[in-house]
């Protein structure tokens, strides 16, 4: 990509992860041409061969961390990068794959595959923040890519992106939506749930369930009584914590609460 | 003077989903290895997928590929329906049909443009493609874009959309909805045309393998959810036998499992198998584009998978607007789905091939056990004996042009390894 030498360089790593986060910057078709005019993608595996060395200016860093060699991996990234972002759950709360936090790991390789002895993976799935300090935190499973630009752009201004905490049911609103949760008696994770999808399940009918991860302040054991009300057992609740933010510590105190009952 | 190449190294695949590298050792003109090293760390969906409810399927699933996501929902759902012996509403499966267009037409306009093309064209990427051919990434951008607004219509995002359901949707489009995707279905179908013309003026290496293509096969269209699963070599069988036909093993260079039919090895699954095996269920206008460009089936050289991915291309989006003509929403979104054991299997033809889901449920619906064999994972040996071929044929080029070569030539597969490495297989082998 261009190599002009007053242009900010960003890097893209991945970890764990699905690749779709990284993906949300090849899925801005309408900006792309103008992102790749205003900074230099210095590191993008998914999308160039060429790959320039750091250090870098802005660093997004896709997936969790899951195997010592990326736990040591992370440590140079950060070195290598100014602003260093975090971007989808799997990045900032350690993904669907912290399920095997709960779990014995060892079995979990063991049924998966034939010869476990050439399976090298940690216990834990965790976040990058738990390794390194993170800049800023971007949230979603995926992410919205509206948020990627927004945080592009916000690094290279030199301000805080402007990123809601607030919660789906605000976003619920502002479309009208009928709630699914009062109207319908459908458990939904929107109370707890930070805004960033556009309440998207409710306006399909459904309850969210939590790709965004806990919003500020989540109130998740007022929902849980309320989840109860609507007369969801316990393991239901717990698995509807249990999704691709749970290990973030508000929705993983919720499970483990359920759990205990 | 440049020295020829003893070994071919890539540290970090690039323009492929997901982390691979990949070791050539030649030996004079003798190809010694070939290993194409899967590193991306595993993330053992089949293994925590138990305990949890039917209905939760498709939406863990699509976590394990933000390419294909849409593929894994609707395997999931397929291999549910099954399992649960509910049947859809044919609207439904109309409606299904065309959300996978949209995925095929986000996933080849991609792969065709932004991760292929630029080898042909000797770029490292789509930016530097842009500077000398604009108005070619436009059209990839646009045609791309398309794709994934059908897919953001009906699911409500491009990637991890949330309206699949067993037993249908959640929610679905009205005709009016669907009736303003035609406009931009039109332009993207002679786009596609377009883009068939455009890769027949490639230059394309001289390699051709005997393949197995192994590829859904439907009576009445060119294969998405339904079908038996055929080859070239006579294999017939439904979703429920894969298990019997196929097997895995585990390699100690790869995350990801090596697939093989049983008793013959390697096997090709993705456009060239489902062209070749399918041409008679194409369109007729991507029949004519196809030949108009030279590609008439079978297709041997996988360097030309391109522009049969482009012919796939010319297909989706006339697929597309017949069901956006012929729809009628069903009369409920989805039908009631009630908790019981069973056992259900199901293939559906991902951008990249065929995708496999078992599970194994109890009396409440909650998943027993689940298999996932995706596409790339039933590629990754015919793409290593590609290499080992293709080397040979490389020993005295340059190492740098040698190894772009080879980059290519692992490209030809579009390999998604965040897929493959994520499902590998449940049963462990004694």
């Amino acid at each position: 990509m261009s190599s002009e030498k007053c242009k900010p360089r960003i890097a893209v790593f991945k970890f764990a992860s699905c690749d779709g986060c990284q993906l949300s910057l090849l899925d801005a078709e309408d900006e792309l041409l103008g992102v790749a005019g205003a900074v230099e993608i210095a590191y993008f595996p998914e999308a160039s061969r060429r790959m320039l060395k750091g250090p870098y200016d802005i660093g997004l860093v896709e997936g969790s961390v899951t195997t010592h060699h990326d736990a040591e991996r992370i440590q140079e990234v950060r070195r290598q990068c100014k602003v260093l972002v975090s971007i989808g759950a799997c990045a900032t709360a350690g993904g669907i794959q912290a399920l095997r936090n709960w779990k014995d790991v060892d079995e979990f390789i063991r049924v998966v595959y034939a010869t476990p002895q050439f399976i090298s993976t940690l216990k834990l799935s965790t976040p990058i923040a738990e390794h390194v300090p993170v800049d800023f935190e971007l949230r979603g499973c995926p992410i919205n890519k509206g948020h990627l630009l927004e945080l592009i752009t916000a690094a290279l201004a030199g301000r805080k992106p402007n990123i809601p905490t607030y919660s789906v049911c605000i976003e619920c609103k502002r479309k009208a939506n009928v709630c699914v949760a009062v109207a319908g008696g459908v458990p939904c994770l929107g109370p707890v749930t930070q805004a960033g999808c556009g309440a998207l399940c409710p306006s399909f009918d459904r309850g969210c369930y939590g790709c965004y991860g806990p919003m500020e302040s989540a109130n998740t054991a007022a929902l849980t009584n309320q989840f109860r009300v609507l007369g969801a057992p316990d393991d239901g609740i717990a698995r509807s914590f249990r999704n691709f933010n749970a290990w973030s510590w508000q929705f993983r105190k919720a499970s483990e609460e359920c759990e205990r009952k | 003077m440049r020295s020829a190449a003893k070994t071919i190294r890539v540290e970090t695949l690039a323009r492929v989903e997901g982390e691979g590298a990949l070791f050539i050792k030649l030996a004079g003109e003798r190809v010694a290895d070939v290993k194409l090293r899967i590193y991306e760390p595993p993330r053992f969906f089949e293994a925590f997928l138990r305990g949890r409810h039917f209905s939760e399927a498709p939406d863990i699933t699509a976590r394990i590929c933000g390419i294909c996501p849409i593929a894994y929902q609707m395997s999931a759902v397929h291999a549910m329906e099954r399992a649960l012996g509910v049947a859809i509403d044919p609207a439904v499966r109309l409606l299904r049909r065309l959300f996978y267009c949209g995925e095929w037409i986000e996933s080849h306009a991609l792969h065709v443009y932004m991760l292929h093309l630029p080898d042909f064209l000797g770029c490292q990427d789509v930016v530097e493609l842009a500077r000398d051919h604009k108005e070619v990434v436009e059209r990839a951008l646009r045609l791309k874009k398309i794709g994934n607004r059908i897919v953001t219509l009906m699911g409500g995002r491009e990637i991890h959309p949330i309206s699949a359901a067993v037993g249908g949707f959640y929610k679905v489009p009205s005709k009016p909805q669907l009736v303003e995707l035609v406009e931009d279905l039109e332009w993207a179908l002679e786009a596609s045309v377009d883009t068939v013309r455009l890769t027949s003026t490639l230059e394309y290496p001289d390699f051709e393998q005997d393949y197995e293509f192994v590829a859904l096969r439907h009576a009445g269209e060119y294969p998405f959810n339904e079908g038996r699963l055929v080859s070239n070599r006579g294999l017939d069988i439904d979703a429920a036998e894969y298990e019997d036909h196929f097997v895995e093993s585990h390699v100690k260079h790869s995350n990801a499992l090596h697939s093989a039919i049983r008793g013959r090895g390697s096997y090709l699954v993705g456009p060239l198998a489902r062209f070749n095996l399918n041409f008679d269920k194409l369109p007729l206008i991507a029949q004519q584009a196809a030949q108009a460009a030279g590609l008439h089936p079978p297709i041997k050289n996988p360097f030309r998978s391109i522009g049969v991915r482009a012919v796939e291309l010319v297909f989706a989006c006339a697929e597309a607007l017949r069901v956006v003509r012929e729809y009628e929403p069903p009369a409920v979104p989805r039908v009631p789905v009630t908790d019981r054991p069973g056992v259900g299997q199901a293939i559906t033809e991902a951008p990249r091939g065929i995708l496999y889901h078992r599970y194994a449920l109890d009396e409440k619906g909650m998943i027993l056990s689940a298999k996932i064999v995706p596409p790339t994972s039933q590629n990754q040996k015919r793409i290593e004996d590609d290499l080992r071929e293709y080397a040979a044929q490389l020993t005295t080029w340059p190492v740098e042009e040698a190894t772009w070569k080879c980059e290519q030539a692992i490209r030809n597969y579009d390999p998604c390894i965040s897929c493959a490495t994520h499902f590998l297989k449940l049963k462990i082998e004694r």
